[in-house]
């Protein structure tokens, strides 16, 4: 479980991130949700130790990150998976490679082991035959499969998805998301997604955090956000003449 | 009471800031060493890269210019009471003293440090140097110390190289143009020669790795933005490295030859 304290956050004289406090929970797929520059990227950062916040606390298991020594940030670490907004695999290395590289630096496993670790990850996440390819010779969405691969590959106990499904059709969309639910259940991680893709949101929506202008507006379910009576998270969901059709 | 800074000391103000982020980041390289088995990967590759296929260019250029060093020679010594040999002691010594290590280093600052700081800049903007971080492994340390300990290790040898072919092809210019005899020459290259010029020239060759590998990285490492901003940084690590190699030539000709 990560939970979050009064956090914030500003870059020069501008404030990003407001009084956010939240739990995410183990076993659920919890999203952060929120329009472009309100704040998300920035607090998903902070929560892996990209950002350092002004003030607050980030607790993973009830021990705060920000005071944590340097080999314990270490030790929390490794514990963490993340899948980077673009993917971010290694360009000089293969599919293979990228998802060996976490074990290669931190586990003292035989290559064989290594190889097969990494095969059955590749596997999980069906994902045949490219092990040999170069990140630069298949698909955005296949792109997605091996960052998930190499951040599932030391068996975390956190994931966390900056907006996983940025780039891809709808279709491949769901299925990302559907596999990023199944591997929580299955690792029982906390994973934490950021997105704004509504399909997301009424598909895999655990436990929902929406924020706007660095503040957090509205928590729940996706069973409860249609109900909200929040205007800006309705203003958000409802951005398309589609869908406030379907709200009326 | 307010205080105005001068267009002047604000320019040192940035120069002392950016002097003490690099040492900052030069500290960050040889803090945390990566495992074993992923540094020596890492190294063989970066051997590969960044001096085994650097060795054509070296190769190329030195050979020309030993060539035209010797045919410029012969031409600017018109008296005869000066013998021909000279043209191969003077070849010689511009080869062992200046070229081999300096220009040698210039070249390398061109294609080594564009190499390293658009690489380093692109895996930066697209959140590779994040991944690593996030991961807990000191990207610094993981990214710049094979790098480092790659081109330190095989300049030296890129420098020797140079010298041998920039001599030969000095010889081989002055003998197929006839305007040294090849006895004359080979007799010139050998005469009064002084071992210490090579050991001078090696020692720079070391220091010019290094600045060339940490400056361009450094600029690889703090670049932001998108693909625009990697051009920007893979050009000013050219400019600055070059910049440093000369101002460290002078400084060490200073300190070993006077």
């Amino acid at each position: 479980m990560i939970e979050v304290k009064n956090l914030y956050k500003s870059f020069e004289d501008k404030t990003v991130l407001k009084d956010i406090s939240t739990s995410f929970k183990k076993g659920n797929t919890n999203l952060i949700i929120g329009r472009s520059g309100s704040g998300k990227t920035v607090l998903l950062k902070s929560i892996v130790g990209l950002f350092t916040p002004e003030k607050g606390e980030v607790l993973y298991d009830k021990k705060d990150f920000l005071k944590m020594s340097k080999d314990e940030k270490k030790n929390v670490r490794e514990e963490i998976g993340m899948l980077f907004q673009g993917s971010a695999l290694f360009d000089s290395m293969t599919v293979e490679e990228n998802v060996m590289f976490p074990l290669d630096v931190f586990t003292n496993k035989s290559y064989e082991e290594r190889r097969e670790r990494a095969m059955f990850c590749l596997d999980r996440v069906n994902l045949d035959g490219a092990e040999k390819k170069l990140p630069s010779e298949i698909s955005g969405g296949m792109q997605k499969r091996v960052a998930i691969a190499r951040a599932i590959a030391l068996n975390p106990k956190y994931l966390f998805c900056d907006e996983p499904n940025s780039g891809l059709d709808p279709q491949t969309a769901i299925v990302i998301d559907e596999l990023i639910k199944e591997l929580t259940i299955e690792f029982n991680m906390t994973t934490i997604i950021n997105t704004h893709d509504m399909s997301s949101v009424f598909g895999i929506g655990d436990n929902i955090i929406f924020i706007h202008d660095g503040e957090k507006h509205w928590e729940g379910n996706k069973d409860e956000i249609m109900d909200s009576g929040n205007e800006e998270l309705d203003n958000f969901i409802f951005a398309s003449e589609f869908l406030k059709k379907i709200k009326r | 009471m307010r205080f105005y800074l001068s267009l002047k000391d604000m320019l040192l103000i940035n120069i002392i800031k950016e002097i003490g982020r690099y040492t900052a980041f030069i500290k960050r390289i040889f803090s945390r060493p990566p495992k074993h088995r992923v540094f020596f990967k890492q190294l063989i590759k970066e051997m590969d890269a960044l001096g085994v296929n650097s060795i054509g260019i070296v190769l190329i250029i030195s050979f020309f210019m030993g060539a035209v060093i010797t045919l410029q020679l012969a031409y600017n010594i018109e008296l005869p009471i000066i013998p021909k040999y000279t043209v191969g002691v003077g070849a010689r010594d511009t080869m062992l003293l200046e070229f081999s290590s300096t220009v040698v280093g210039l070249i390398l600052a061109g294609k080594v440090g564009s190499h390293i700081a658009s690489e380093i800049g692109t895996m930066r903007v697209t959140e590779q140097i994040d991944v690593l971080d996030v991961m807990g492994i000191d990207s610094v340390g993981f990214l710049m110390l094979p790098k480092v300990v790659a081109l330190v290790t095989l300049m030296p040898f890129l420098v020797l190289i140079s010298m041998f072919v920039g001599v030969f092809g000095g010889w081989l210019a002055g003998s197929f143009t006839g305007v040294v005899p090849s006895e004359e020459f080979i007799y010139g290259a050998q005469y009064a020669f002084v071992p210490f010029y090579i050991v001078y020239s090696l020692i720079k060759s070391v220091i010019f790795a290094f600045l060339i590998t940490t400056i361009s990285g450094y600029y690889g490492y703090n670049t932001s933005g998108g693909s625009l901003e990697v051009g920007k940084s893979s050009t000013k690590a050219v400019v600055v490295s070059s910049v440093q190699i000369l101002l460290f030539n002078l400084l060490l000709t200073q300190l070993m030859l006077t």
